[in-house]
């Protein structure tokens, strides 16, 4: 059984799918897709378990192996990423039986379980496969899934920023298809450790132009900035369960994505000193952090601020890989996690007020921290976990990257870095005081948010506290996997 | 000889900080009668103070108990550690504790303010951080409690929650936060990296790194205006934007806690991270004492065109603390001990003028300084006490601070900076001033008009007036017996 934990991993939800869209009676697709999330997450447990002890496992679809056969090729960065992934899924299912049931019709209820499972599916295959186009087919899966999930929005505009990210998202996905072409146009593989033994001896401008549009064409999945025009919209009007689900995962597994084309494809070599990558992605993810967190406080919807600081989040875990050394990449590994438990628990808290009050404006916060105690007191807990104040996972992040930036001698980065932490004060701030410092002025009696919305939320916080206090665990797995990934680890 | 069994100071180390916290849930449990709220208050603080006192006669031998806790990034873990500058800063801040409780009795129910319990359990929520600050064995552990210290006093600060408690609250956690994420972070980050370690050992942990004598300096001066709570010009300005929280946090958190903790923290830098030598030897100090300087200077000028009293006393603070940064940067013998003793002699002198203004804000209503003449004739406890703790601050007998004034003088001419000596003179003439107008006009002048102070004005209540006459009599007791504050100094000083 243990054998096939890689594959199960991505057939549980694979065939979860069809029969939570089939079961329309009641909740019933919800629970199934409770059990299957649940169980999806115990298998990622225990595969990381697995990959910690022994090693790379490498496995071939169907028997069939290399390069004919598909293979699996699941190290310590793949079952990380894996593990966050299907965290987040189990979370989120708790949480979606109240929020989606508000959010969306009950007749779409089911194909909205059916999607996320899907999306599921895609985004765990992508962190397991060892080929290039078996990425690209997940990717796509999880991608289509996604556009259907947004449109699934209360909001008229729902629609309109699902067609805008499936036109983006597909610009996107051919820029990447038509790289991995190339490659294997220059090479005849698309089995990725052979890609990576053949590559250095095919010279051409083809690899440079390959390795031109993966990067694009993953930086859009990424939404590195200038690239994340449809994030903003994307979040804000997605249901609020599927805002946490994508917010924590989808762009974490297009970092993924980035690390294992340009650090096991490519190569460190190529990737750095021969292409510069590191010249591109450091001022990109610096414009992030500051352009964006600078957008963020001006923004009047609360979730769209908080895209806008996800947007910056991401610049900071570009930030940390792009630095190219152990201690930089595990930082943008460990701000991977980091970062979905506390965007995750953030998001949450948006559910919660929209479940209870009806909308996510800055207006409607006033006076919440009275009327919603707990829900704010957790948006408060990850607000201040994202400026990065210690004993939170946000200053663990911070720790390292700083630390990554320090070790190069970049003082105006790390300057910088700092910078955004306190723009985000700024931001989290505004909604601070909107809750604790204005009263109530809505029409309505409010109450705080139902447990099922709570308890998830918490689970969240307490993660973060948890991981903050103690970082063995994160910062151990992120400086194995950068090691693995630089090649200068057992 | 310790009180405790072999081994377990280190435990009573932790539940120094984790006292304060239980006593919260007390506090919690008891909301709704106000009398027990107030005891459990009460009991914490004394049993606080009986456990850092216990812990005096082990530190003065010399034992350092220490006690490591969780790993929180890998290689650094938390760790407390006793010292005698810490237990220092412990003692004051617990006695202090005790007698602003009593304080706090008088004035929360004299002016009649809401939500006490949220008061009492952030009071008790802030003293738990600053007993982390004064108990850290490494800097990052320092840097830990101090930020959770500057967030626990934020609702306190902003308590009447009014526009002006808001607009002060964003200064105050702009300035606090902005200085310690932005500098002193990165000067941990950058320390880490120098020297792989962050723990606090005497002589410094600096000694073998690659460092050169302008990076040196400005890593220090990255500690140095990095610790915001020491309040050094021009990152000075959340202190008078705090003055609008309710007096009891102004006297205990704002003279005592919360800007001890940062001179604290700027000591504890220098003595155990740098190290005087190296500090001198590398000259890091050379232009930020100057800076101090200014501070304590500026500072003092402003104070003179205050008439709020409480403003004026905020601006006599941040004079006061830069006398201590510049001990600390002097790095001499005298300088350390000098500082460090003004820890305590400036904190029973500034909780008694801060007890003062509210005192005189309850019982009179008043809070500029031109409408107290002729005061201290209905009020004479409270202008007699204010008289007393003025002494010490300018460091005059049979006040403690003339001891520290005394050895920080000895420190610059030790460092040969006769300069800063004359910075040091010109303060003393100019608080003579500045504090002494307050009861001498109270006592010796008339007021200004007739009725001015309507009849019915009375001392304040009972146990405001304690409070006050403790801390008044503390400072002459330090005058008289200044014994274990020099010796505790001398220790961390060295030979």
């Amino acid at each position: 059984m243990t054998e096939h934990l890689p594959v199960l991993l991505v057939i549980i939800p694979l065939l979860a799918a069809p029969v939570a869209a089939l079961l329309h009676w009641r909740r019933s697709s919800w629970a199934f897709a409770l059990v299957t999330t649940a169980a999806t997450f115990g298998v990622s447990v225990l595969l990381l378990r697995e990959v910690l002890q022994e090693g790379t496992i490498v496995y071939s679809l169907g028997g069939w192996a290399a390069p004919y056969g598909i293979e699996y090729r699941v190290d310590i960065v793949s079952a990380y990423v894996a593990l966050v992934v299907s965290a987040i899924g189990a979370i989120v299912m708790p949480y979606s039986f109240r929020s989606i049931a508000k959010e969306v019709e009950a007749g779409k209820a089911p194909y909205l379980y059916a999607a996320l499972l899907l999306c599921l599916t895609g985004l765990l295959g992508i962190t397991l496969t060892g080929d290039v186009f078996n990425l690209f087919v997940f990717l796509e899966i999880s991608s289509i899934s996604t556009y259907a999930l947004i449109a699934m929005g209360s909001d008229r505009r729902a629609l309109h920023a699902s067609y805008k990210y499936l036109i983006m998202g597909s610009i996107g996905a051919t820029f990447i298809v038509i790289g991995i072409g190339m490659l294997y146009v220059m090479t005849g593989t698309l089995n990725m450790a052979d890609l990576a033994e053949r590559l250095p001896y095919v010279s051409g401008r083809t690899e440079s132009v390959a390795f031109a549009f993966l990067t694009v064409g993953i930086s859009l999945k990424l939404a590195l900035f200038p690239l994340h025009l449809w994030l903003p919209d994307a979040y804000t009007y997605a249901p609020s369960s599927v805002t946490v689900f994508l917010a924590s995962t989808a762009t974490k597994v297009a970092v993924y994505m980035l690390v294992r084309v340009f650090f096991t494809v490519f190569g460190v070599f190529f990737s750095f000193q021969v292409m510069t990558l590191h010249w591109v992605l450091l001022p990109l993810a610096l414009t992030a952090v500051l352009a964006a967190s600078v957008i963020a406080i001006y923004q009047e919807n609360v979730k769209r601020l908080l895209a806008y600081s996800s947007v910056a989040q991401i610049g900071y875990m570009i930030l940390g890989i792009a630095l190219g050394t152990v201690t930089g990449v595990a930082a943008g590994l460990i701000h991977l996690f980091n970062h979905a438990l506390m965007k995750g628990a953030l998001f949450m808290c948006m559910g919660a007020v929209m479940y209870q009050v009806g909308s996510v404006r800055i207006e409607a916060f006033r006076g919440l921290g009275r009327k919603m105690p707990w829900t704010m007191a957790a948006f408060v807990a990850s607000g201040l976990s994202l400026v990065g104040v210690p004993l939170t996972v946000g200053f663990v992040s911070k720790w390292f990257l700083v630390l990554s930036v320090v070790e190069q001698g970049m003082w105006w980065v790390a300057l910088l870095v700092l910078l955004g932490s306190l723009l985000a004060v700024v931001y989290i701030w505004k909604v601070v005081e909107a809750a604790y410092f204005q009263p109530y002025e809505g029409a309505g009696e409010v109450r705080e948010a139902p447990l099922s919305l709570l308890v998830p939320t918490w689970v969240m916080v307490a993660g973060s506290l948890w991981f903050g206090m103690d970082a063995t665990f994160t910062a151990g797995v992120a400086r194995r996997a950068a090691e693995t990934l630089l090649g200068v680890g057992p | 000889m310790s009180v405790f069994p072999e081994g377990s100071e280190g435990f009573a180390l932790l539940a120094g900080v984790l006292l304060p916290l239980a006593g919260t849930l007390l506090i919690g449990v008891f909301r709704n009668r106000p009398n027990l709220r107030e005891g459990a208050t009460l009991v914490t603080a004394t049993l606080l103070f009986l456990l850092v006192a216990s812990l005096v006669p082990g530190v003065l031998e010399g034992a350092r108990p220490r006690v490591t806790l969780v790993e929180v990034l890998p290689g650094l873990p938390l760790v407390l550690e006793l010292e005698p500058l810490g237990l220092l800063f412990a003692l004051v801040a617990s006695l202090l504790w005790i007698v602003t409780s009593v304080y706090s009795i008088g004035y929360m129910r004299g002016h009649h303010e809401e939500n006490q319990t949220r008061f009492y359990i952030f009071f008790a929520v802030a003293l738990a951080s600053v007993m982390g600050v004064a108990f850290a064995g490494n800097l990052i552990t320092l840097f830990i409690f101090y930020e959770v210290l500057t967030l626990c006093t934020f609702p306190l600060v902003t308590h009447h929650q009014t526009e002006e408690a808001k607009k002060a609250g964003r200064v105050y956690l702009g300035i606090l936060l902005t200085t310690s994420i932005g500098l002193q972070l990165l000067a941990i980050v950058w320390t880490y990296f120098l020297a792989g370690t962050l723990d606090f050992r005497p002589g410094g942990i600096l000694n073998g790194a690659r460092l050169s004598g302008p990076a040196a300096a400005t890593l220090l001066a990255l500690y140095v205006f990095g610790v915001g709570k020491a309040a050094v010009m021009p990152v000075h300005r959340w202190l008078p934007a705090a003055m609008v929280a309710p007096t009891p946090v102004s006297a205990l958190l704002h003279a005592v806690a919360v800007v001890k903790a940062g001179v604290f923290t700027v000591l504890k830098v220098s003595v155990y991270i740098f190290g005087p030598e190296f500090i001198r030897s590398m000259g890091a100090a050379d232009l930020l004492v100057w800076v101090a300087g200014a501070t304590i200077i500026l500072a003092s000028l402003v104070a003179f065109t205050k008439d709020n009293l409480k403003a004026r006393l905020a601006y006599s603070t941040v004079s006061q603390l830069s006398y201590i940064v510049l001990g600390a940067l002097l790095a001499t013998r005298w300088g350390i001990v000098g500082g460090g003793m003004h820890i305590a002699m400036h904190a029973f002198g500034k909780i008694t003028l801060f007890f003062g203004a509210g005192a005189i804000m309850v019982a009179a209503h008043k809070t500029e300084i031109s409408q107290m003449r002729g005061l201290g004739r209905v009020m004479p406890v409270t202008f007699g006490a204010f008289l007393v703790a003025s002494l010490s601050m300018i460091g005059l007998p049979p006040a403690g601070g003339t001891w520290s004034k005394w050895f920080l003088g000895l420190g610059t001419l030790q460092a040969g900076e006769l300069g800063l000596l004359a910075v040091l003179m010109i303060s003393t003439l100019l608080s003579l001033y500045y504090l002494l107008e307050i009861p001498v006009k109270a006592f010796f002048l008339p007021p200004r008009e007739a009725g001015e102070h309507p009849g019915g004005i009375q001392e304040a209540p009972l146990p405001m007036l304690i409070a006050m006459v403790a801390t008044a009599l503390g400072t002459v007791a330090l005058f008289f017996a200044p014994d274990l504050v020099y010796e505790l100094m001398s220790l961390v000083a060295g030979p």
